[in-house]
């Protein structure tokens, strides 16, 4: 992709981002901050590829340590936000 | 074309072929989900679960194109795994905040390594022209983007040990700061704009993305350790927001759109954070990220302090007033979380309902460590989130209330921020618990103050009664009285 369309794409998802995260209830911003945690590590995709590609053994043990790391904030990020989540209740009756 | 659009690569080598980006654009809108979900705890569940198919689909889609080592990789996620639904489990939810740094450093870190590895092995991630060498616009991505990394990494560490008790939650002051933290981001910037220009392989090259590396550790860790304890809420927001930025950074430099579209999305979500927070505290935050706040006594502060009058009252006292009342506020801080006090809290509450009192929990932005921290805690304490309640939701109820119960929370709850305008909370938003008929304050001892270091004029009002105890004590003393 040019540069051009890769900055218009991140030019709307910051406005997306905007309007998205002030709808979201005060009351789950502890959430909210796990979740993004979660969702940022996207970054394994780098990682994926750099381990994948890696031309010598020192690129690709860095590169997998670097997935181990992202793997435990996707895995950990996601796993506490649910078990956050799932203590919100709404009064009985 | 059709044919073309989901099969062949769209030019040059290296490109990601167009099915694999639509598939990285999908999982990029079920983030944006993931976020949407949020807006309601009803939704929320389903929110998650969307961010988690999206992840899915990003790591499919690129262990599909680069389906090499994938034995290691899959040793490597695993591992991972393990570690995190370990962890996830295991962590109290008072300790959410530590956490949170915990896991944003180590973003920052792969972040990092990620950057390391596309200056390394720049074809491998198609960032490179005619000649084998890295684009400029690359290079200044791939700084960038280790340099976000590198803060996020040093100064979530450090948010970490503060958070975590490792480290003292007070300021640490170094002369000169000022000049020495712009300097470094100076020099970082100027790295950066060198490294663009220069030759690979040419004179400095390599030692300018090391020495960007190494600066931005530097300042990360100069950045947060004057910062305090209780500004931790935006520290904590603000390095959310760096991890975004990095993986955004990343994402130019791959041109993957989901990186980009989730960078967007949680740098934003930080950044609003951020700013949430620092409303919450009527301050700006290159004040807070100048750091030092509370660092010292005012003058005429905690030293000058005389010595006034107050109540103290007891467990009984409080419970029978409390048995009393017809409406009951519930103000809970920090000390409630440091105490574990909320599930005695709970019982408290429970039990008040069951005489017929109306029971309600006020939340201030800025309690606690993180933003919601305290409305995690108590629903960790099963209490419903429709008795929870924000500060401009509540703060007009407090003139009808009975009772203001004040739980470890103190500058919160501190008039001054509405009256004096030398106090260096003025302008604070703050519950209006001088309104209230009776006010309980559970504290400590008399001898501390709050993160501002200021005294608070609800101690010494003939309205309010203070419970000086440990506050999960107390409240468990409180529970056995109304029996």
């Amino acid at each position: 992709m040019d540069f051009i369309a890769i900055l218009s794409i991140f030019v709307l998802a910051c406005f997306v981002g905007y309007y998205v995260v002030w709808s979201v209830t005060p009351a789950l911003h502890t959430p909210l901050m796990a979740v993004t945690n979660a969702i940022s590590s996207v970054i394994i995709v780098g990682a994926l590829i750099a381990a994948a590609e890696a031309e010598n053994p020192v690129a690709k043990y860095l590169a997998l340590a670097g997935v181990v790391m992202a793997s435990i904030n996707i895995f950990g990020g996601f796993a506490v936000t649910e078990r956050m989540l799932a203590m919100y209740k709404k009064k009985e009756k | 074309m059709s044919f073309s659009l989901l099969s062949a690569a769209a030019s040059g080598e290296g490109a990601t072929p167009a099915w694999a980006m639509l598939a990285y654009l999908v999982a990029g809108v079920f983030f944006i989900l993931a976020l949407r979900g949020l807006s309601s705890p009803a939704t929320s569940r389903a929110g998650n679960r969307n961010g988690m198919i999206g992840m899915a689909i990003a790591v499919v889609t690129t262990l599909i194109m680069h389906g090499t080592n994938l034995v290691e990789i899959g040793i490597a996620i695993a591992i991972g795994a393990i570690l995190g639904v370990t962890i996830a489990r295991r962590i109290a939810m008072t300790a959410m905040p530590e956490l949170v740094a915990g896991f944003h450093s180590l973003v920052g870190l792969a972040a990092v390594v990620v950057g390391l590895a596309a200056w390394l092995n720049p074809a491998a991630f198609g960032i490179t022209d005619a000649a084998g060498q890295i684009n400029a616009v690359s290079r200044v991505e791939l700084g960038l983007g280790i340099a976000i990394g590198a803060i996020t990494f040093s100064g979530s560490v450090i948010a970490f040990l503060k958070l975590s008790g490792r480290m003292s939650g007070s300021p640490i002051m170094l002369p000169g700061r000022h000049v020495i933290n712009l300097g470094t981001l100076a020099a970082i910037l100027v790295l950066i704009g060198l490294y663009t220009v220069s030759p690979e392989g040419g004179a400095g090259e390599g030692w300018m993305v090391i020495a960007v590396t190494a600066l931005a550790f530097a300042i990360g860790f100069l950045l947060i350790i004057p910062i305090g304890g209780a500004d931790m809420p935006v520290v904590v927001s603000m390095l959310n927001s760096y991890s975004g930025w990095a993986a955004a950074a990343m994402g130019f430099t791959l041109g993957n759109s989901a990186m980009i579209i989730t960078g967007a999305l949680v740098g934003s979500s930080g950044a609003i954070l951020s700013y949430i927070m620092c409303r919450a505290m009527n301050r700006s935050f290159i004040s807070v990220i100048a750091g030092g706040f509370g660092a010292a006594p005012e003058a005429g502060g905690a030293g000058a302090r005389e010595q006034r009058p107050y109540k103290q009252g007891s467990a009984e006292d409080a419970a029978y007033m409390l048995e009393q009342a017809e409406s009951v506020i519930i103000i809970p801080g920090y000390g409630m979380a440091v105490a574990q006090a909320q599930h005695a809290l709970r019982e408290m509450g429970d039990k008040l309902r069951e005489k017929g009192v109306s029971v309600k929990y006020a939340i201030h932005p800025v309690a606690g460590r993180m933003p919601g921290h305290m409305n995690v805690l108590l629903a960790e304490a099963s209490v419903p989130y429709d008795e929870v309640f924000e500060l401009e939701d509540i703060n007009s109820e407090f003139a009808q209330a009975d009772v203001a119960f004040i739980i470890g929370a103190n500058d919160v709850v501190n008039p001054a921020a509405k009256t004096d305008k030398s106090s260096p909370i003025y302008g604070m938003p703050v519950f209006d618990v001088d309104k209230a008929k009776q006010v309980f304050f559970i504290k400590r001892s008399m001898g501390g103050v709050g993160y501002a270091g200021v005294d608070n004029d609800v101690f010494y009002m003939n309205q309010t009664v203070m419970l000086l105890a440990d506050a999960k004590k107390m409240v468990e003393e409180i529970v056995k009285s109304l029996d």
